[in-house]
């Protein structure tokens, strides 16, 4: 043991420059957050930082989803139609309890829950095709995103789902706190002021809950035995079955939790918008399994962290609010992901070789 | 000598093939059996039967001067039989305390609710069976992909070890190493052999056989064409058993 320890402190003592080579992205997002602060203007204040979480909540609930399938060493393309699936299936669903004459907040509430539990079955599908009949990854959910696709414009008939309770919309765009020039703070609640007085909002409902999410699941995939399995499946299956690690549960578990959290992406996203459509999601999915690689997860899998994938769906939400806010067509963000995609595989390596 | 592990007339077919026919063979606690053979001779198929990866179509296992079943690889880890492979099965991008406790994860509670890996605690039982053979691996925290094949080996052995194997079967356990690091998995064979383990060794390695092993068996066309007492006979004698130079029908 004790021969380790002048090696690491040698490590430290070659200094900043190899600190800095191991969180490259970290560095990346900063610079890039400086760029779009000199190049925007109005884009270094609070509001437009909340703005930056408020619109990149859905990167952050599917990279999540993405970072669990992707350690197994698989993909799941479905998660952006799953997503549109079930913003269509709350809406209609809280509609027709509205309908029935339920009280909003209950429909809105049974809503959710409904919409959640019927989000699960594409991704139990999804697994029992990986796990049990050895469909590989790729093909198994393209097949579901086509499923999904069609049978949400089935649902709609090729218009948008719409038409939610006040309540639902109130949430989504909804704040944690308001703050009232001259100290009245109140929760939840926009407080009703003279025109022209500014209140202040601090922190999108959608984005305290998305944190939450995001710190459960953080915790699943770190200190669970659940999140110890996905690893073990993506660093080696052959280990983990002959360790007694249950692999094909665990995989169905994976890609049903995967479409859950798709599904939580469509109740917020039609909080948000008010609406469900069918490919709601349709650009999510490149951003979510960028955010997930360029949090320097291999996809051959075995390997990624939360934290790091949240870093690199941060650069993805800089990028998406910068370019929005400097009035750049959003194609340019498909161009730029794509690059900075490359970039990290080519950084990532990069590091590994001089590590 | 009593048996720690034993076959009594062991067969097994696949189709028309006698894979293993009628073999009985055995290892006492603290011994170390070498399988030699050469390819096709049955040696797989015979460990296979031992650890549960294959049921005999005749015969019995007998452990610990008991019948027993084995139906599955789980039924043998239960009775103490421990297989390691060439490939090791360790997952590389964990550390040695969670290989060791892979698929077996050891928890603790936090604040009373919270079940959580109790990743420290499997480090320290890791470095407690590492100690225990006197293995030496300078970080624990670090993965596997990080160790050497000798120091890989050791983590495989480690775990069965820690999971109370009574018998341990191992396929060509220095075939991937260099020449040190060969020595070093010999000198862990030893110390097994001095804990009372009872090993199974499979090995083209004469060296080896010759270095670690206190009997050896061979096996031709799924038969046990012949077993030795190490001490007693030689490279040569034993390569003619391997490939059916001798007249060993008398033996038996």
């Amino acid at each position: 043991m004790s021969d380790t320890r002048p090696k690491a402190s040698a490590a430290e003592g070659r200094g900043v420059m190899s600190y800095l080579r191991s969180r490259w992205i970290l560095v990346f997002l900063v610079l890039e957050f400086l760029f779009f602060c000199f190049r925007s203007e109005g884009f270094a204040n609070l509001s437009a930082l909340q703005m930056l979480l408020y619109y990149g909540v859905l990167v952050f609930l599917l990279s999540v989803a993405e970072l669990f399938v992707i350690i197994t060493g698989g993909i799941d393309l479905s998660l952006g139609y799953i997503l549109g699936f079930a913003s269509i299936v709350s809406i209609k669903i809280i509609q027709a309890l509205v309908a029935a004459g339920l009280d909003p907040a209950l429909a809105v509430l049974a809503g959710v829950v409904a919409t959640l539990a019927v989000g699960i079955l594409p991704g139990l599908v999804n697994g029992w095709l990986v796990a049990y009949l050895n469909v590989p990854p790729f093909i198994a959910t393209f097949a579901m995103l086509g499923v999904c696709h069609g049978i949400s414009e089935l649902i709609i008939n090729g218009v948008y789902a719409m038409g939610l309770p006040k309540l639902a919309a109130d949430i989504g765009s909804g704040h944690l706190a308001y703050l009232v020039p001259g100290g009245v703070l109140s929760f939840f609640r926009k407080p009703v002021v003279e025109r022209g007085v500014a209140v202040a909002e601090i922190v999108p409902n959608i984005v305290v809950a998305t944190a939450v999410v995001v710190a459960i699941f953080a915790f699943v995939l770190a200190r669970t035995r659940f999140g110890r399995h996905v690893y073990a499946i993506g660093g080696n299956m052959d280990a983990a079955l002959r360790a007694g690690i249950p692999v094909k549960r665990r995989l169905l578990g994976v890609y049903a939790l995967a479409s859950f959290l798709a599904s939580l992406g469509g109740v917020v996203y039609a909080f948000m918008y008010v609406s469900g459509k069918a490919d709601a999601g349709a650009s999510l999915v490149m951003d979510s399994i960028a955010a997930v690689v360029i949090g320097g997860a291999s996809m051959f899998g075995g390997s990624g962290t939360m934290g790091r994938t949240m870093v690199g769906a941060l650069v993805i939400a800089v990028l998406d609010m910068g370019l929005r806010m400097s009035g750049t067509p959003t194609f340019d963000k498909y161009i730029l992901v794509g690059v900075i995609l490359i970039l990290a595989v080519i950084m990532e390596r990069y590091v590994k070789e001089r590590e | 000598m009593d048996y720690l592990l034993e076959t009594r007339n062991i067969t097994k077919r696949f189709g028309g093939l006698t894979a293993v026919d009628k073999v009985s063979v055995g290892v006492g606690a603290g011994e170390a059996l070498a399988l030699l053979g050469d390819n096709g001779a049955g040696k797989s198929t015979l460990i296979k039967l031992v650890s549960g990866v294959h049921q005999p179509d005749e015969g019995e296992i007998w452990m610990s001067g008991e019948r027993v079943r084995i139906e599955s690889p789980m039924d043998a880890l239960a009775a103490g039989i421990e297989t390691i492979y060439q490939d090791l099965a360790l997952a590389e991008n964990l550390d040695v305390g969670a290989n060791i406790f892979l698929g077996r994860e050891r928890m603790r509670r936090r604040l009373g609710v919270l079940k959580v890996l109790d990743d420290q605690g499997m480090r320290d039982e890791a470095q407690k069976v590492l100690d225990r053979l006197d293995i030496h691996i300078p970080s624990l925290k670090k993965t596997i992909r990080t160790l050497s094949g000798g120091q890989r080996q050791a983590v495989a052995i480690s775990r069965s070890i820690y999971w109370d194997a009574k018998v341990l079967i191992m396929d060509e356990p220095t075939a991937a190493l260099g020449v040190a690091e060969q020595k070093k998995v010999l000198n862990l064979v030893r110390t097994l052999k001095d804990q009372g383990i009872g090993i199974i060794l499979i090995s083209h390695q004469m060296y080896d056989v010759f270095e670690v092993a206190d009997r050896l068996a061979v096996m031709r066309r799924g038969v046990l064409v012949g077993e030795r007492v190490v001490k007693d006979t030689d490279p040569d004698e034993v390569v003619g058993l391997i490939v059916g130079s001798e007249t060993v029908g008398k033996e038996r």
